[in-house]
Order: structure tokens, then sequence, then C-alpha cells
């Protein structure tokens, strides 16, 4: 569906209503880069060999 | 119940509650101060690393680089940051700030974790700089006044937060929020995860220090510490980029040439601009090449292409607001015809233009793996974030508090004549550091060394060229430019909350507000919004200084690791 059919029926679009949202927004902006930054790191870091 | 009566301003229409007007006007002037104490701390670095005059010892010296880089680039900073938040949420949407009393506690726990860290610092048992490496240990004290103050922070960003939900519920507000309080939720959201990983690493530092943890692993401190170090400075990115569009529209009435463009580069700062923390640990050997360059250049180009988003829509915005004002001829009219005398507007395109050219490109430079490895812990460090957050963030807070006081505190800028030099005077001081500490960093000098002659290190030495001492001289005294610069605007703020005339309920007599650009006036002249010429050009300009800088790098490299 264009933007233009969403706006004839009133619905709003997917990313109008994630960007409408600041807590999902929240979650995102945390949950991303905890996971590729320091899940990943501490992940990576931890699995070092002690030997 | 808490009272909530506002006032509204004769001179912009918006309504500042009462709660919301003294926490503005508390963290600003607690702002204000750490930026003096810190600004007079850096004043000695700069003496120092100046080899002629080499001002401090070294025990000095690190003490002092510990509380300069404490107190302007979190002290300072985020006080202002929370400032912007309640601004840009109860004030710009209209309605009362939620929890006032949990944001006053907040306000104090940021105080008294301030002041604590200055006190612990300044005894001089914890001059382990602002990074605080373990193993090197410094007194419990240090890192619970930094905890205390992360927690204030944070609940800070709670009462923004709540604040939003307050204007929905009220409805105070149609539709979506303005883009500069979608810009000030992306700096909340960005500090919510950067005082979250601040807290998982010195909560466990603090234990060690109190002897109640046996060890803290260097490598994984590092890491997480860099979650927080260097997100705190994407919450300026977010925050002073949130500025340009509102003095944009403030002194222009320009709209942003597309706000799902500009929401759309948010979201990209939301998602990846905080995994940049990784370019710090590009030497480290327990982290893998995916993982570097993943976070540094994959994923990390989205959050760059962010930052080009917006560095092309600002001034976009106000060159298509110009031009529907009637500067419409050639390319640079409605640049020549700026308000260049209005240090709102002159800080504010400094800062712009500083923190892309200078700080954008070298960002990118450092945060390539390979070539990050002819610059990585040396002064180009120190000089690349003095182009972002110094020139970027600290000159756009100066040039909306021009603004704010006489809106906020009612009161005139004092001093006028001085306050039209002043963004000049410390955009030049602040790009000459930026330039010289980088040029000196380009010349292998390391970052944290107090004497590059290294005296007193028991017969270690090495011979920097020659260049390398005259980039510290020049360093120096572009330092004294932008403390001059930075000082005046000390005196100016304080001396107009002081001294200024004070307005009341008068209107200004100058507009304090533009209108903003109607419809008609932007397809007058035939033109469209998006006719932005000028613009194009700079950005032409930009990409091809981006592209020469980017592969003069490349050439350095191999001319340092000759392939035969």
């Amino acid at each position: 569906m264009s933007d233009q059919d969403q706006a004839d029926s009133g619905e709003v679009p997917m990313m109008q209503k994630l960007l409408d949202n600041p807590f999902l927004l929240l979650f995102l902006g945390v949950a991303s880069p905890a996971l590729l930054y320091l899940v990943w790191g501490l992940a990576e870091i931890f699995t070092i060999p002690v030997r | 119940m808490a009272t909530t009566t506002f006032r509204t301003c004769p001179d912009t229409g918006l309504k500042f509650f009462n709660s919301t007007e003294n926490l503005l006007k508390a963290n600003a002037v607690a702002a204000v101060v750490f930026l003096l104490v810190g600004g007079l701390h850096g004043l000695l670095v700069g003496m120092t690393r100046w080899q002629a005059v080499h001002l401090l010892g070294a025990e000095d010296f690190y003490m002092v680089l510990t509380a300069h880089g404490l107190n302007v680039l979190i002290f300072w900073i985020i006080f202002f940051e929370i400032a912007v938040l309640y601004f840009a949420s109860s004030v710009l949407l209209g309605c009362r700030l939620a929890t006032p009393k949990w944001a006053w506690a907040g306000f104090a726990l940021m105080v008294i974790g301030a002041v604590m860290n200055n006190v612990v610092v300044l005894q001089g048992n914890a001059s382990v700089m602002m990074t605080s490496y373990a193993p090197m240990e410094a007194p419990p004290l240090f890192y619970l006044s930094l905890i205390l103050f992360a927690v204030g922070a944070l609940i800070g960003c709670f009462v923004f937060f709540g604040t939003l939900v307050v204007a929905k519920n009220d409805k105070t507000y149609e539709g979506s929020v303005p883009l500069v309080t979608f810009g000030a939720i992306t700096a909340a959201i960005i500090a919510v995860f950067t005082i979250v990983s601040g807290a998982i690493i010195l909560i466990p530092t603090l234990l060690w220090s109190l002897g109640l943890v046996g060890e803290i692993d260097a490598l994984a401190y590092r890491l997480i510490w860099w979650a927080f170090g260097h997100s705190s400075q994407q919450i300026n990115v977010s925050a002073h980029v949130a500025v340009w569009y509102a003095i944009a529209a403030i002194l222009f009435g320009a709209k942003p040439l597309s706000e799902k463009v500009s929401r759309t580069a948010f979201l990209m700062y939301i998602l990846f601009l905080q995994i940049a923390s990784a370019h710090h640990l590009l030497v480290d050997p327990g982290v893998s090449s995916n993982f570097k360059m993943f976070n540094t250049s994959y994923a990390m180009y989205l959050a760059v292409m962010a930052s080009m988003v917006h560095g092309l829509t600002v001034p976009g915005s106000i060159e298509a607001a110009q031009r529907a004002r009637g500067h419409s001829a050639g390319l640079f009219t409605w640049l020549r015809k700026a308000p260049w005398g209005n240090p709102t507007f002159s800080g504010m395109f400094i800062s712009l233009v500083g923190f892309g050219f200078l700080g954008g490109i070298t960002g990118v430079v450092m945060g390539a793996e390979q070539i990050n490895l002819l610059v990585h812990n040396t002064l180009y460090v120190p000089g690349h974030f003095h182009a972002t957050v110094v020139v970027g963030t600290t000159l756009a807070f100066m040039a909306l508090t021009y603004w704010l006081v006489p809106v906020l505190f009612r009161r005139e800028i004092v001093m006028k004549g001085l306050a039209k030099w002043q963004p000049y005077l410390f955009g030049l001081g602040m790009s000459g550091v930026s330039l010289f500490l980088m040029g000196a960093g380009t010349l292998g000098v390391p970052r944290r060394h107090w004497d590059i002659g290294f005296a007193a290190t028991g017969g270690i030495t090495h011979d920097f060229p020659a260049a390398a001492y005259t980039m510290l001289a020049l360093n120096g005294l572009s330092v004294i430019v932008a403390v001059i610069g930075g000082a005046a605007f000390c005196v100016i703020i304080v001396g107009s909350l002081l001294f200024g005339r004070k307005l009341g309920d008068q209107k200004m007599s100058e507009q304090w507000i533009a209108d903003p650009v109607t419809d008609e006036e932007y397809s007058a002249n035939g033109g469209s919004a998006f006719a932005i010429p000028g613009t194009v050009v700079l950005a032409m300009v930009f990409f091809v200084s981006f592209a020469l800088y980017y592969f003069i790098n490349w050439k350095y490299l191999a001319e340092t690791w000759g392939i035969s």
C-alpha cells in the first residue's frame, strides 16, 4: 500500500508509528548497542582461552 | 499537589511552567559554572603541553587533565543537556514537567556528584584521567561521585520521558512531536544506554576500590567503560543537532526540508551511533576484527550518513527560508545576508561547519581499522574530539544560551559588542586547538604523556620532529584564544543574569523568534523548498575534502608499511 493510499484510509504508516513511540525507540536504542557492542564484545573477551 | 502555574513569554509565546523554569535555570547555571572550572583547567593543560612553557609538573598535570576532562566532557555538557531535555519536552510541548520533585532530586545528585568529584580529584589521589582505566585505581569516592552524577542524570532522562507522556495525555500537541523534541528523544535514549553502561562498570569498580571485589578485567573494563565514555559524547551529537534545527526555526522560521528524512536520520543515530565506542578498541587484541569492523565501519557508517543528512538539511532549510524571504540571488546571497553579527547564528553555523569538516571527517578516518593505526592513542584523538564536542557541541550550546537568557531569565544580554565576537574567538581558538593537536598526533605525539621530551623517565628517549614542538606551541596559542572566548561567554552570561536589564513582561524591541515561513512564501518566485543550490555546492566541497583526506591517510599508511 502506498503512502497516499494509507493517508487516504486514515491508517498511520508503520514507520510513523515507530517514530511516534518513544518507548519502543528507547527499547531499540538500548537493545541495539547492547547486543552489537556490549554482548558481542564481552562474549569475545570471556571466550579467550586462558592458555 | 504540585502547583502548575505558568507564564507565557511575551517574545516567543512559549509557555514556561514554574517548576520547569526553575529547573531549567538551575541546570543551565550549573552547566556554565562547570564549563568555567573545566575551561580554566584546560588552559593549564594547554600551557603544559606547550614545551617551551611546560607550566605544570607531571603530578599536577595528570590531576589537572583529569579535572579538565570530567568537568567539560561530562559535567558541563550533561547539565546543559538536561536543560535541553526539559526545554524540548515541557516548554516546546506546552505541558507541565512530570514529577518535578524527582527532577530536583536528580539535579541534587548531579551537583553532589560533580562537586564531590572535583574535590576528590583536586586532592591529588585520583589522577586517573577521565578514562580511569583499571587496574589504575582511584579512591572509592571518585567512582561514587560519578555514580551519583549518573543516577541524577538518569532521573532527569526519565522525567523527560514522563513529560512526553504528560503532554500526550493532556493532548498539548497533535500528531507527532516537533522535530527538535524528536532530536531530544534521541539524545535521551542514548543517554539511558550510556548511563546504564556506566553503572555496569563503575559499580563493580567502586566495589573493587573498596576491596570487596578481587579484580577487574582490564579489557572488559575498557569495553564497557567506552560504552559510557564514548556514548556520552553521542548524547552531545544528538542534542546539538536538535539545537541546530531549533536555531534554524527560531532565527529564520525555517521548516525542515523533509521531516521524514530528518527523523529517519535521528533513528539511525538511535540504532547505530553508540557502537562507535568500538573505535577505542581497534588495537585491543581481545576482540576480533569482525567485531571491530562491523561496529566501527559497516553499521557505524549508517550513523555517519545520518550526520551528513543533518549537515545537509540544516543549512538547506536555512537556505530555503532565506530564498523564500527574498535572498534568492546567486548561490550564496542567502548565506551572506544571514545575521553574522548575532551570536546565536554565528555560533550555530561555526559549530555546524567545525563539526562536519573537522570532527566528522577525522572521526571516520580514525574509525577505519587500518588507518586508525597511524594515529591511535596519539594527540590526534583529543584533536578530533575538541572539534566534535567543543566546536560542535559547546559552541552550539553557547549559541542557544544567547537566545535563552532573555527568554528564560527575562534579562537583556550585556556587552553585546563582545557577544558578537565571542563565537568567532572561541570557534577560531578551538579549531586551532583541534587542528594543531591532530597535526602533532599525525607526527606520533602520544596522547597522554606529560612531556614529549621524555624528561624524568629514566633514560627513555625519542626525538620527535621539530614540527611536533611547533604544533604544540601553536596549540598553546590557540588555547589562549579559545579560553579568552570561553571566558568572554561566561562573563557575558553571568553578567547578563546579574546586571542585564530586567525585561519582565515587556516585549523586546527586536523580534526574538521569526515567523514560520509559509507555503506561499516557499513557492513564491517560482521556487521550491528543495531548491538549495548553495547548500549542494557546500556539500560537494565537503565530499571532496572528505575523499581527499581519506585517501591521503591511506597514502600515509602505505608509506608506513612498505610492500615489497
